[in-house]
């Protein structure tokens, strides 16, 4: 009766010693959001990491959506469960550095673990969103993209549009004339409602969405998007929208389909776009930068980023640290950034990588995954068009869009929508500033 | 002889309701007092900062004009959902239960939408209604209407009132088949000996007959339009265009999920919790007198 017992209580033991190797391994895990093509992408890159060394072990985990994963981190920090490293959203980047103690901001966890970082090996259009104002920076740039115009180039041809328009004028009388070519329920249109017709408009322009360098500077900031600009140009857009010339496509990018389905040839969204259009457009397409009123001096400037990036939670070990240090620095090589940018499309988060691409003739053959590049480092940044940061971003879009929708839809005038999204975006910002202390 | 056992001492009734009064504590009460605390509090999302501030969040909410316009189109989309999907589904219901050959079948295909989760039924419906996927928003377009639930808000509401509607109708219908089989066919019977078309006989005899059952369905279907319908409006509209769809409830998760407002959430939530207790009170009060059981 015995042997049975001793047999079994054998195989557990050999089994516990497979399990765990001579040296411990420290786990590392990792939260993000990842969907399709980008979640293989994320789990090659821990497999990568993983088989590169053997003291560290990056585990990957899909959270859901960016707000699902936001939430399942914060949520887990609560708990006293977080991950150690968590993807979030470019709009919830004050919440995270706000939340000082619940985040360890990158330059302090490479510094302490002795890693070589230099901050000006990245490219400071992308990395400026995530830093403070002195530089310094407090997560790590994952997936970035910009805001592009893509164009259904068999629709320019059938409209008689020997150019592709570069100005918003332009633009309006391209899609007139492509309405009245056969695209009779959207001339032009864009995705993402608010991050298109205020934040990336704002920094193209070079004009404030808010003070202190759109709220880079302090939470006591204030928004200022409702200035006769803003106004002019969501004035055009009700006008235009009543006979379907512009078409509202909603405040994310469901709608994205309208500009791969063929039924708007013009259409404003995500660089980050480009895989889906390649797998759906059955036409010529391309993308440029976004266009802008000519008569605004300075225009364009540059665009934001919009995307993604890794915060590393605290109350971690030091030995955790140090291997989150090391997968940084692994995610920064070269030839790495390189190829994730060329495979994804995200965009390089180094300026050797970007260099590297270049050098490589890769552009030539693939001039869209150079547009949202163009765009980011058009000019050196301004106040205006270095990031922003405002607390409640999510909420704050929320009252952006229904106002932007109210405008559209008939109820208000650009000016009174302009105005109400404005001073209940600020009273949204007063709370926040308070809980920010 | 006596033959009924009384037990002795306090203790044991007691202990013999535990098990059912810890449940009631742990799963109503405790979160219910900790929405309520969450309210008096300001915090933020990582519960780092967390300062005392009274009825704050309260008035910073009393003091906003969109959330008294969430409060009309919750009452304009729960009248609109309860009253469709109880008078549907009695219509639906008096005809399963006629001695029809194909009853049974009629029966199964009407129960099987509530087994749809609400998000999937949003999604689904918005497949059909989507301004530019849709396949029924083409031939509306065809026809001149300039069908929209992206910028008009009516025509949102609408997409949301059918879809919560569609997913109540099997639940409705379900019980209602019930209490109609319940109805003794002998009185029935009498109505029509004495001369009674079928439709007196059903204002008459059936529906104050039923009227436990209508009853019962009201407050389930209160409950139902004010909590369980998020996941249709959260899938279909996202609570616009420009708030036309936000009802109370969306906009608890809106502001407290989404936003990371958890006071002013909280606040939302005691609030909607404080309404939909008193509307059921009213309920049982008032209307639960014409019933007749």
């Amino acid at each position: 009766m015995i042997r049975p017992k001793f047999a079994l209580a054998t195989l557990f033991a050999s089994t516990l010693a497979l399990a765990s190797p001579a040296h411990a391994v420290t786990e590392i895990q990792w939260w993000h959001a990842m969907t399709g093509g980008n979640n293989d992408i994320v789990n090659k890159l821990a497999a990568d990491f993983n088989a590169s060394q053997s003291d560290y072990k990056v585990v990957p985990t899909f959270k859901g959506s960016y707000p699902d994963t936001m939430n399942a981190g914060i949520a887990a920090f609560r708990a006293g469960t977080a991950p150690h490293i968590l993807q979030v959203f470019e709009v919830g980047t004050a919440t995270m550095m706000s939340a000082k103690g619940a985040v360890k901001p990158v330059y302090q966890l490479m510094k302490d673990a002795g890693e070589p970082f230099d901050p000006n090996n990245y490219l400071p259009a992308i990395t400026g969103y995530y830093s403070t104002s002195k530089g310094e920076m407090l997560s790590f740039p994952f997936n970035s993209s910009s805001m592009v115009m893509w164009v259904n180039l068999d629709a320019l041809k059938k409209a008689n549009i020997a150019e592709i328009p570069k100005t918003w004028p332009e633009v309006f009388e391209g899609a007139k004339k492509l309405k009245a070519a056969g695209y009779a329920t959207c001339g032009f249109s864009n995705a993402w409602a608010t991050w298109a017709n205020i934040e990336q408009f704002s920094a193209w322009h070079n004009v404030p969405i808010g003070t202190k360098a759109n709220g880079l500077d302090g939470f006591d900031t204030e928004l200022k998007f409702n200035s006769p600009l803003h106004v002019k140009h969501l004035q055009t857009l009700i006008e235009l929208q009543k006979d379907k010339t512009y078409d509202y496509s909603g405040r994310a990018n469901a709608s994205e389909s309208r500009f791969g389905s063929g039924e708007c040839p013009l259409f404003m969204t995500s660089s980050g776009y480009y895989a889906t259009a390649k797998g759906t457009a059955k036409f010529a397409f391309t993308s440029v930068p976004m266009p802008y009123y000519p008569d605004v001096t300075g225009a364009p400037q540059n665009s934001i980023i919009g995307g993604a990036s890794l915060w590393v939670m605290g109350g971690k070990k030091p030995d955790e640290y140090k291997g989150i240090a090391k997968f940084f620095s692994f995610l920064s090589d070269t030839d790495r950034q390189a190829k994730l940018h060329q495979e994804s499309g995200y965009l390089p988060i180094t300026k050797a990588a970007y260099e590297k691409t270049k050098a490589d003739g890769f552009y030539d053959k693939n001039p869209i995954l150079q547009t949202p590049l163009k765009e980011l480092t058009n000019k050196e940044p301004t106040e205006n068009s270095r990031g922003l940061r405002f607390g409640n971003m999510v909420q704050l879009r929320d009252i952006w869009s229904e106002e932007i929708e109210a405008a559209l839809g008939g109820q208000k005038t650009a000016q009174q929508a302009l105005d109400t999204a404005v001073s209940r975006g600020n009273a949204m910002l007063r709370t926040f500033e308070k809980t920010a202390k | 002889m006596e033959k009924s056992a009384v037990f002795k001492g306090k203790l044991l009734p007691y202990l013999l309701l535990v098990p059912q009064l810890v449940i009631t504590l742990v799963f109503f009460y405790w979160p219910a007092s900790q929405a309520v605390w969450q309210s008096f509090l300001r915090e933020d999302a990582f519960g780092l900062n967390s300062e005392f501030i009274g009825l704050e969040n309260y008035q910073a909410l009393l003091a906003q004009p969109e959330y008294y316009k969430a409060m009309a189109t919750t009452v304009v989309f729960s009248s609109l959902v309860a009253a469709l999907s109880l008078s549907i589904a009695l219509l639906f219901a008096t005809q399963a239960d006629k001695n029809l050959k194909a009853a049974p079948t009629f029966k199964v295909m009407m129960i099987w939408p509530y087994a749809v989760a609400p998000a999937v039924a949003g999604v689904l419906w918005l497949f059909i209604f989507h301004p530019s996927l849709g396949t029924m928003a083409r031939p509306l377009r065809l026809m001149g209407f300039n069908w929209n639930p992206m910028l008009n808000g009516n025509h949102a509401m609408a997409l949301v009132v059918m879809a919560a509607v569609w997913k109540q109708i099997a639940y409705n219908f379900l019980f209602f088949l019930a209490g109609l089989q319940a109805i003794p066919r002998s009185v029935l019977e009498a109505g029509a000996i004495d001369g009674a078309g079928p439709y007196r006989r059903f204002w008459t005899i059936t529906f104050p007959l039923l009227s436990p059952t209508t009853f019962f369905l009201l407050v389930v279907n209160v409950v139902y339009v004010f909590f369980d319908t998020f996941g249709i409006i959260d899938a279909v509209t996202g609570g616009g265009p420009a708030g036309a769809t936000t009802t109370m409830v969306y906009k608890v998760y809106a502001d407290g999920r989404l936003g990371g407002d958890l006071g002013g959430s909280a606040a939302q939530s005691v609030i909607l919790m404080v309404i939909v207790i008193a509307l059921t009170a009213i309920q049982f009060r008032y209307v639960e007198r014409k019933v007749q059981y």
